[in-house]
């Protein structure tokens, strides 16, 4: 019973907090209701017994995407009446788009057929002994293994693109290189010289400790 | 090869373990301040406290008014005002300190020709209200009787450095 | 205890509450003395007394200052979004409490013993950014802006090397189970064969807790006090008694993880016989005094230098080790099977 309440009152607020993301005018209050239902989609994993999932769900998205997500959208300074200028015009071009995406996803639906094995996978969706952890495991790293694989280094290769897209040796501002300054010694820096008196001050080499000129 | 002491060094965290072996070691080293309200350090007879205004021993007060120490003052802390008294002495009717404007410098002391405005020992004048720090004539003589011994010894101290 | 009032789903319900008042209380009087503890430790390193004047040494100190702090004044600064400005503190106070749910302090004495405990510490410890992140700007000052800037990207970047640390120690374990990791230590303690574990689990937690000498989003000489300037009052103390609650967090997860929980520390007889919460306390003591230590010890890093250590060190270094126990383990055929 108090497990039925609890689903009723998650899957509430997820729906509530998924439409405040589109509604909000303030961006940042869009990513805090987008966390927000994050937090209810993962409480209703834990409802239905995927533990696993869900925290995984908190700790990827909660905890890493949607920081840098806040932390860019922070940055950001939004000119909100600018964006709303354009609105009117592009409106019918947006609707047009929309309209076709909403009928083609319509018309794959209509024509959707379920595969043969599909239906007792989905009466048995984990083996009883097993916990949840260890039955996702064993689907990714033995089942799935090359495709689970393949997924990676596609990520990695995209993360590559990234770095090496945005990645500029800047020359600007001086770096800190702290593997020079510890190999630095003080025989290599610092020469002790008596300079005779009246003959001014010289250039000496640190090294050979000789006038350099 | 002293490259790869320096790496072992780094990674084996030795400069912050020492570091943290001097903290722990201070750690257990006696203390260095007082328990203030309960043990007081030793004050010298030259530090500036609060201030008195000084009499002579016959009880008549040292004060002349002659304005030096209110000519004087940095902060302009001190308001003097003087009439003939009725025995045709000059003296003051008037001598206020403002305690909050006070600077401590203890050139009003320095000032004065008779010894009459002096900084005390004390320094726990502390007060629950604004008011009670502008002190009058009357709170400073009051001062000045109820220090007087240590402020003759004081001056008595300091008189062969002056 | 069989059957009864507590077998039926209301009974649960309250027994579960019974239990964590049991727990959040006597967190709670730690929290206070904790912040007590700091006091007088980084006085003593610094040959000063500490609070000594409330009660017999100062004890009553931090009930003083509590009340202190009821009787102040909210101040909400013009311009701040009053709603998220009022629920960031208590995000921040709330998920360092909630943490405790699966912490156990003695063999099954957890509120909540579930089979993803280690994986559920992680998700709140990753949760706890935001409490800042909003703090900062919903204040809308730029001080409390650039602070919370900083702990994003600082507590991110951290919690990379607490996942690898934590993944090492899961390999040893092959359970997420708290419970079953420290009963994984009876033989030996984790923190001596993954002690480089230890060491960067403890350092990220010191920079996960914002504590020196990584307290940059307080950064009192550049940024004020980063993003809880604007904070007076109670919505201030939350915040204050989130950063020491989280700090005993980080301590009994330390402790779980390397130090053998409840365990005994010498296997024998009359050590034996005390009983496991007053080991994990110890432990958790323990802990703790080192998180003061180092901070009356170190100084506070750089901005580029925390994440050169973060990024460039941490992280290949934990990744490697990760690998190594990995290997380790599948050579000698020391492969837990769940």
């Amino acid at each position: 019973m108090i497990a039925d309440i609890a689903f009723y009152v998650f899957a509430a607020i997820l729906l509530i907090s998924a439409c405040m993301v589109i509604t909000a005018r303030n961006s940042v209050h869009s990513v805090l209701f987008l966390i927000l239902a994050f937090i209810n989609a993962a409480a209703l994993f834990v409802l239905a017994g995927a533990e696993f999932l869900a925290m995984v769900l908190v700790i990827v998205y909660v905890g890493a995407v949607a920081v840098l997500f806040l932390f860019v959208v922070m940055m950001l300074d939004v000119d909100f009446a600018a964006l709303r200028e354009g609105f009117q015009r592009y409106a019918p071009l947006g609707l047009t788009i929309g309209f076709i995406l909403m009928v083609e996803v319509g018309l794959t639906v209509i024509d959707w057929s379920v595969a043969s094995g599909a239906h007792f996978v989905r009466l048995a969706p984990m083996p009883a002994h097993l916990s949840n952890t260890a039955a996702l495991g064993d689907l990714i790293y033995t089942h799935y293994m090359f495709a689970f694989e393949l997924v990676a280094l596609l990520l990695l290769i995209a993360m590559v693109g990234a770095i090496v897209l945005t990645h500029t040796d800047r020359r600007g501002p001086r770096r800190q290189n702290i593997e020079t300054q510890h190999e630095r010694r003080i025989d290599e820096t610092l020469t002790m010289v008596t300079i005779e008196f009246g003959s001014g001050a010289k250039r000496i080499s640190a090294q050979s400790g000789k006038e350099i000129g | 090869m002293s490259r790869l002491d320096r790496i072992a060094r780094s990674f084996l965290l030795t400069e912050i373990l020492s570091g943290l072996a001097l903290t722990l070691r201070y750690f257990f080293k006696r203390k260095a301040t007082l328990n203030y309200p309960y043990e007081k350090n030793a004050i010298s007879p030259r530090f500036k406290g609060e201030h008195a205004l000084r009499r002579y021993p016959n009880g008549e007060e040292r004060c002349i008014a002659c304005k030096l120490c209110e000519a004087i003052c940095p902060a302009q802390a001190i308001t003097i005002e003087a009439e003939p008294r009725d025995d045709g002495s000059r003296r003051t009717t008037r001598y206020d300190i403002d305690m909050t404007k006070c600077i401590y410098c203890g050139f009003c002391e320095e000032a004065c020709p008779v010894d009459a405005i002096v900084e005390g020992p004390n320094f726990e004048f502390a007060t629950e209200t604004r008011e009670e720090l502008l002190y009058d004539k009357q709170k400073l003589l009051a001062n000045g009787d109820r220090w007087e011994a240590e402020l003759a010894k004081r001056l008595e101290l300091d008189a062969p450095y002056r | 205890m069989q059957g009864g009032f507590f077998a039926t789903d209301f009974g649960i319900l309250i027994l579960t509450l019974l239990k964590s008042l049991a727990l959040i209380v006597p967190l709670l009087i730690g929290v206070a003395y904790l912040t007590y503890a700091e006091r007088k430790i980084l006085a003593a390193v610094q040959l000063r007394r500490g609070p000594n004047v409330v009660g017999p040494f100062g004890l009553w100190q931090p009930f003083a200052d509590a009340i202190k702090m009821l009787f102040k004044e909210t101040i909400i600064p013009d311009g701040a979004n009053r709603f998220l400005f009022l629920i960031a503190p208590i995000i921040t106070f709330g998920l360092a409490i909630i943490a405790w749910a699966v912490i156990p302090v003695n063999d099954h004495w957890a509120i909540a013993s579930i089979n993803v405990g280690l994986l559920y510490l992680f998700a709140i410890s990753s949760l706890g950014v935001y409490g800042v992140i909003i703090a900062g700007w919903a204040s809308n000052s730029k001080f409390a802006f650039l602070g919370a800037m900083r702990s994003a990207a600082q507590m991110v970047s951290y919690e990379v090397s607490i996942g690898l640390v934590i993944l090492s120690v899961l390999v040893c374990t092959g359970s997420l189970n708290l419970n079953q990791i420290v009963l994984a230590q009876r033989t030996i303690w984790f923190a001596i064969p993954l002690l480089p574990m230890l060491v960067v689990f403890f350092i990220s937690g010191l920079a996960e807790t914002n504590r020196a000498p990584f307290d940059l989003p307080e950064g009192e000489s550049e940024i004020v006090a980063g993003f809880f300037v604007e904070y007076s009052a109670m919505s201030f103390a939350l915040f204050f008694l989130g950063e020491y609650a989280n700090m005993i967090l980080m301590s009994g997860m330390t402790t779980i993880l390397f130090l053998g929980g409840w365990l005994s520390p010498i296997p024998f007889a009359p050590f034996t016989w005390v009983p496991g919460p007053i080991w994990f306390i110890l432990k958790v003591v323990l802990c703790l005094f080192v998180f003061l230590w180092v901070r009356a010890t170190l100084p506070r890093f750089r901005y580029d230098q925390l994440m050169q250590l973060g990024w460039k060190v941490f992280l290949p270094f934990s990744l490697a080790w990760l690998v190594i126990t990995a290997s380790a383990l599948e050579i000698f055929g020391w492969l837990p099977h769940a």
